[in-house]
């Protein structure tokens, strides 16, 4: 496949959860190759759009291209081949909680290939030693860190090296040197594979000034921006201008404590009991 | 009407997605890679764990049997057939009913919670992702493996619980070893223990489907979401599997007398 081939357009796309739109008419294209990165605030329908993208949503309307070709209008087989193609780091890692690190970064590989054991093992400690990881191979992920387990994730995604990786929020809840090494891996691994196409689902904006050359910004369910990292830093949109500089909506302004006198008068018995 | 009618078909509706789903349980038998280790490691979980509490119910029941049977039949002077009664009691009803009872308490439960948490940390979405099935990696094994260690576990009750029955009733309460074993050896059949094997099988496949079913559908509940829809996916799983085996026994004891 050649390095066009892995666009991602999305056209007048519709979805969400039990009947309620969290995406709409949503349209955009993501260019192959580069590493894309999916901004907005919390529940205005990143993940959504990355379940719809992975085919683990149905859209209710709208049209997604990968590669060109019209997902919707694959028969299941032929998008579960296709998906074959994708690495994907879900927000926890979402290791398999009953196999090891080294089980579980070969398990596409095991399931997938006849190799022998040893192999399968040697090239999972290898994309482990990429991640850092190497040393706790045989740990369990209950017995990591969020950070590990999300490294650990990563490395699980790319094993199969596929041309085209999800990443949901891989920095959310990191500290700032373990957030900026999951950034430096991206650029690593992008520096590795030049041809992936990187999509990355995050509200992180120092990620944003690492890792992004593409920036989707979307709002209540629609992209309000699409263009490099240099234009999103100098648009004059006033949500844009407040979300890249942190700025809180004064409609949202707390004006007066919420708790009433007769819940702090029982607060305050108890605290006193 | 309508609240008579839209449980009935929410009920028929569950069924068929169950049935649809054991379907697509045996149909990855043919699809599964590495199957017979998984297999192997299922025997262990559902078979090898279970064999403590299933020893322990075994002798306690054929205890219990023994005992009763014994005060009962002596009213009638009938001791010498209490070798008959508590084997062929144990073999054609309590071993494969208890048993099954006691995995899906024990092994049952314990899948149910695995795979609804699977289910809600993404875990199961990340198995599909990598084009894993998740039926054939999940329930496949179980399926398998249970078709094993069920027969194989109501088996080993059988003989204990004949065992604890030797020990109440030749034991405790002097009855002649030699009338009582002769009992056994006189009345219990080939079709008896087949019809042991039988109802264990298909309540091995019933125990396996309700809890792999309720574990991989917990995010479905309308009871509950997260973790308190994997604590009630647990319960009526449990539940579920209890009720079905009692109704199970009833329509196999119908066909197998």
């Amino acid at each position: 496949m050649n390095r066009q081939a892995w666009d991602i357009s999305i056209e007048h796309l519709c979805g969400g959860y039990d009947g309620r739109l969290v995406l709409q008419d949503f349209s955009a294209t993501l260019p192959a190759g580069t590493v894309t990165t999916i901004l907005g605030e919390s529940g205005c329908g990143k993940t959504t759009l990355l379940r719809l993208l992975l085919g683990l949503n149905r859209p209710v309307s709208g049209r997604i291209l990968i590669g060109g070709r019209d997902v919707s209008a694959m028969s299941e087989a032929q998008f579960r081949k296709m998906r074959r193609r994708f690495g994907v780091l879900f927000q926890d890692g979402a290791l398999i909680s009953s196999l090891t690190l080294a089980e579980n970064v070969a398990l596409p590989l095991v399931e997938h290939t006849g190799l022998p054991r040893k192999t399968l093992r040697d090239a999972a400690l290898r994309t482990l030693e990429l991640v850092g990881l190497d040393n706790f191979a045989d740990y369990y992920p209950g017995e990591l860190s969020g950070g590990m387990r999300k490294r650990a994730g990563l490395a699980r995604a790319i094993v199969t090296e596929p041309p085209v990786l999800f990443c949901d929020e891989p920095t959310s809840g990191l500290d700032p040197i373990t957030a900026a090494q999951m950034d430096q891996l991206l650029l690593d691994m992008k520096a590795c594979y030049p041809d992936m196409t990187t999509v990355v689902v995050t509200h992180d904006l120092g990620s944003v000034e690492h890792i992004a050359e593409h920036v989707l910004v979307l709002r209540a369910g629609k992209a309000v921006f699409a263009g490099s990292r240099k234009e999103l830093s100098t648009a004059s949109d006033p949500y844009l201008n407040r979300f890249l500089h942190r700025k809180f909506e004064e409609s949202r302004r707390m004006a007066a404590p919420p708790l009433d006198s007769a819940v702090r008068g029982a607060l305050a018995e108890w605290l006193d009991d | 009407m309508n609240e008579i009618i839209t449980p009935v078909l929410n009920l028929l509706n569950r069924m068929g997605e169950m049935a649809l789903f054991l379907f697509e349980g045996f149909r990855q038998t043919w699809h599964s890679r590495r199957l017979p280790g998984k297999v192997l490691r299922q025997v262990y979980v559902i078979g090898a764990k279970s064999m403590f509490v299933i020893l322990l119910i075994g002798l306690f029941t054929g205890l219990v049997l023994g005992l009763q049977a014994f005060y009962a039949m002596s009213m009638f002077g009938a001791q010498g057939m209490l070798g008959s009664l508590l084997a062929l009691t144990l073999i054609r009803e309590m071993a494969p009913v208890l048993t099954a009872i006691m995995i899906a308490a024990r092994a049952g439960s314990a899948m149910t919670a695995e795979i609804g948490v699977m289910r809600i940390s993404d875990q199961i979405d990340a198995l599909e992702v990598m084009d894993i099935n998740p039926v054939g990696y999940l329930v496949t094994p179980r399926l398998l493996s249970s078709l094993v260690a069920f027969p194989l576990l109501t088996s080993i009750f059988t003989v204990v619980g004949i065992f604890g029955g030797y020990l109440s009733a030749c034991v405790l309460l002097g009855l002649n070893e030699g009338r009582y074993f002769s009992g056994i050896e006189s009345s219990v059949t080939l079709d008896d223990v087949q019809g042991c094997c039988l109802k264990a099988a298909v309540f091995a496949v019933i125990v396996i489907t309700v809890c792999c079913f309720q574990g991989y559908n917990a995010h479905r509940r309308s009871d509950g979401k997260g973790a308190e829809a994997v604590g009630n996916a647990t319960t009526s799983a449990v539940v579920m599997s209890c009720v079905l085996i009692l109704m199970a026994d009833y329509v196999l004891t119908s066909f197998l007398l």
